[in-house]
């Protein structure tokens, strides 16, 4: 009962008319940005970062809540109505959903969606409320190795698991950790790699290496791409369903929440398998097997139910452990130590109150997405007209001025336009985004718990598995480093059985590896050639 | 001369390689150069995580400067807006970078208005778009809009610059 007497507490916090506004205030914003192309939730958090500095934390972090479930809803938006998503989250309910809309029934996939998310949601944010605080009991009595070694599995799973080449993954994750470098040494107080600019002691800005990566990456990426053809776009009304896609769909909601929480919860778990494993689930067990892949309700129904559930599960980790998978959480775990908070296990009983109202506002921003999306669906697809030029002046203007009122200093733009570039020449070489960003979050604490565990042992590495919560996750870490080698003697002795999905495909020089899998005409074996990375 | 330029073309990506490359260099002799007496309190030091990230980036360079050589190839990211059609377009991105770089010179002497205002109208014509005056008088409205609503929403003074006094 602890528990919810807690989250009624983190409910009065939360519905305060000044919280409920913000709450409210964060669900359009989120949305409206997660509608635009080009814009993600991670990015729509980092470019407010700065705005909610003058606000309380408690404030600030219900806006992000209703910033977090709006970005996501409002990618699925942008994927139902243009067939392009933006997310590799939304790719596979861009599948059904384009069809459907093409059909004439955007309405009906823009209701199954926001309903789904809203179930998803709501049951997704209700098991973080119970496995929360389950997950912190069990990990007060963690030790440094444990940590380091959890740290050490969330680093590893993001750059080997997701993405398409384990070697652009590490290679991402290596320029993310030597920026988390940069600045005094936490320990002995020297410099490192500050090349004596005093301005770098302090380490570069974590909002400003997100905006630079995220928003001024893209901007110019896109720039440089920039569609001249404009984009079909399917008028929608307001949506609704008729009692058939009622019965059609809640089977499914609950079927794709099962599978996203979890995964969601896991380190580099993401959103893409379950929303991947939900499609194929569905499309099994319908009774309508022949209208997937020209518009069934239930691989919008599915997939969109997982990909909320997931971003409910990220939070988990993130607010028991400190510990972020995904590019979203990395940025509100950064906006959390700008507050001086902590996450990890101390955060539940140093911050409670805080983190109750972070979840009742989890809650409420789901509902005021369900209520708010419904009628203004109209108005999120006209917002996919902005003219381009706008969209990405706009992106370039609010990054420079988020980067620039953290500490009102023009260096922070030159900072913020060389990373820029790195983030531009990343995604032209495919490079993914996430292990950099994570690098340069976790690398500091990796070395912290690093240096705290041989402190301990007295300098013998032997106190890196001192632990045997430690000693487990090295084991996972192993088979999963292990995994593409046994993967390929699997393959080996049975050349005829490709592996259809293109999770693998990761050392040098097998970049291609789904161009291998026999042309098929399921849509499980061209899923994988979608598959792109997060977008921020 | 001839066949080497043409080796080395479509494989851009060996700049990363090298960039990578570079950064473990100087993250090493960063690293190197950092003096540290032994202490007991602290066994593995400032030194060795560098090492380690050196070692990562350093190794990431050669694997793929391999892979690329050998025909291995990163996949350009794909987006709503992305077409991956035509080439990068440099004549977009040029100018865009450059009202950037105007806006950094002039942020602090100027102030955010004038700043801003390049910088957005800039990026729009840089962008294509061919409506001067109305984006003009966006790109002044969108800078004074966000110069006060940080000052007075906020509490955040960004420069006022030249206009001190005005605004």
């Amino acid at each position: 009962m602890d528990v919810w007497s807690s989250l009624m507490d983190g409910f009065s916090t939360a519905l305060t008319p000044m919280n409920l506004m913000y709450a409210m205030i964060g669900v359009i914003l989120g949305t409206a940005v997660g509608v635009l192309p080009g814009l993600g939730p991670a990015m729509t958090v980092a470019l407010l970062l700065p705005v909610t500095y003058a606000l309380e934390p408690t404030s600030a972090f219900i806006m992000f809540a209703g910033i977090y479930y709006g970005g996501m809803y409002g990618g699925s938006t942008t994927s139902i109505l243009l067939n392009t998503p933006g997310e590799s989250s939304s790719v596979v309910t861009a599948i059904e959903g384009n069809k459907m809309a093409k059909a004439g029934r955007a309405a009906q996939a823009l209701a199954t969606a926001a309903i789904g998310s809203f179930v998803a949601g709501t049951i997704g944010t209700t098991l973080l409320a119970v496995c929360a605080p389950i997950v912190v009991k069990f990990a007060v009595s963690l030790g440094s190795p444990s940590y380091f070694a959890i740290m050490m599995l969330a680093l590893l799973a993001v750059t080997a698991v997701l993405g398409k080449s384990r070697l652009r993954g590490f290679a991402s994750l290596g320029l993310g950790l030597a920026i988390g470098l940069v600045g005094l040494d936490s320990v002995t107080g020297q410099s490192r790699l500050t090349f004596g600019i005093p301005l770098l002691s302090d380490g570069l800005d974590i909002v400003v290496v997100a905006v630079a990566i995220f928003a001024v990456g893209e901007a110019l990426w896109v720039a440089a791409h920039l569609r001249r053809t404009p984009l079909h776009i399917i008028p929608v009304g307001r949506p609704w369903m008729g009692k058939k896609d009622w019965q059609r769909s809640w089977k499914p909601w609950l079927r794709g929440t099962v599978f996203g929480f979890p995964f969601g919860a896991l380190p580099a778990g993401g959103a893409e398998i379950p929303t991947f494993l939900s499609y194929v689930t569905e499309k099994r067990l319908s009774k309508h097997p022949e209208e997937f892949g020209h518009g069934a309700i239930e691989g919008v129904a599915g997939p969109e139910a997982a990909n909320n559930a997931a971003a409910a599960g990220t939070l988990t980790p993130m607010l028991a452990l400190g510990l972020p998978t995904n590019a979203t959480a990395a940025v509100m775990l950064a906006a959390f130590t700008s507050y001086g908070i902590q996450p990890g296990p101390q955060l539940f009983s140093s911050q409670g109150p805080l983190v109750w109202a972070l979840i009742a506002s989890l809650f409420i921003g789901n509902l005021l997405l369900l209520l708010i999306n419904l009628p203004l669906a109209p108005l999120w697809a006209k917002l996919l007209q902005l003219p381009r030029p706008y969209l990405y002046a706009g992106i370039l203007f609010f990054a420079t001025l988020g980067a620039y009122s953290v500490n009102l200093q023009a260096f922070d733009l030159v900072i913020l336009l060389v990373l820029g570039a790195l983030g531009f020449m990343m995604r032209r070489f495919g490079l993914p985004v996430l292990p950099l960003i994570l690098g340069v979050i976790l690398g500091p604490r990796l070395e912290g718990q690093l240096r705290k565990t041989l402190q301990l042992s007295a300098g013998d590495p032997a106190g890196l598995f001192s632990e045997p919560i430690a000693v487990g996750i090295y084991v996972i870490i192993g088979i999963i480093l292990a995994w593409p080698l046994v993967l390929k003697l699997i393959r080996r002795s049975r050349p005829a059985k490709a592996m259809p999905i293109g999770y693998d495909d990761a050392e040098p020089g097998a970049d291609h590896t789904v161009a291998s899998v026999p042309p098929s005409t399921t849509t499980e074996a061209t899923i994988p050639t979608h598959r792109k990375q997060e977008k921020p | 001369m001839s066949s080497a330029v043409t080796g080395l073309k479509g494989r851009a990506e060996l700049g990363v390689a090298l960039l990578l490359g570079v950064v473990g260099v100087l993250v090493f002799l960063d690293a190197n150069g950092l003096v540290t007496p032994y202490s007991k309190s602290d066994p593995v030091g400032p030194k060795t995580v560098p090492f380690i990230v050196a070692g990562i980036l350093l190794i990431c360079a050669v694997m793929l400067a391999i892979n690329v050589l050998r025909g291995g190839k990163g996949e350009a990211e794909e987006g709503e807006d992305v077409d991956l059609t035509h080439p990068a377009d440099w004549k977009t991105i040029l100018p865009l970078a450059g009202a950037f770089l105007l806006n950094i010179l002039l942020i602090d002497w100027a102030g955010w208005v004038i700043s801003g205002t390049v910088l957005f109208w800039g990026s729009v014509l840089a962008l294509g778009s061919r409506r001067y005056i109305r984006d003009g008088i966006i790109s002044v409205a969108l800078s004074l809009l966000t110069f006060y609503g940080f000052y007075l929403g906020l509490g955040i003074a960004l420069p006022a610059g030249l206009l001190e006094g005005i605004l």
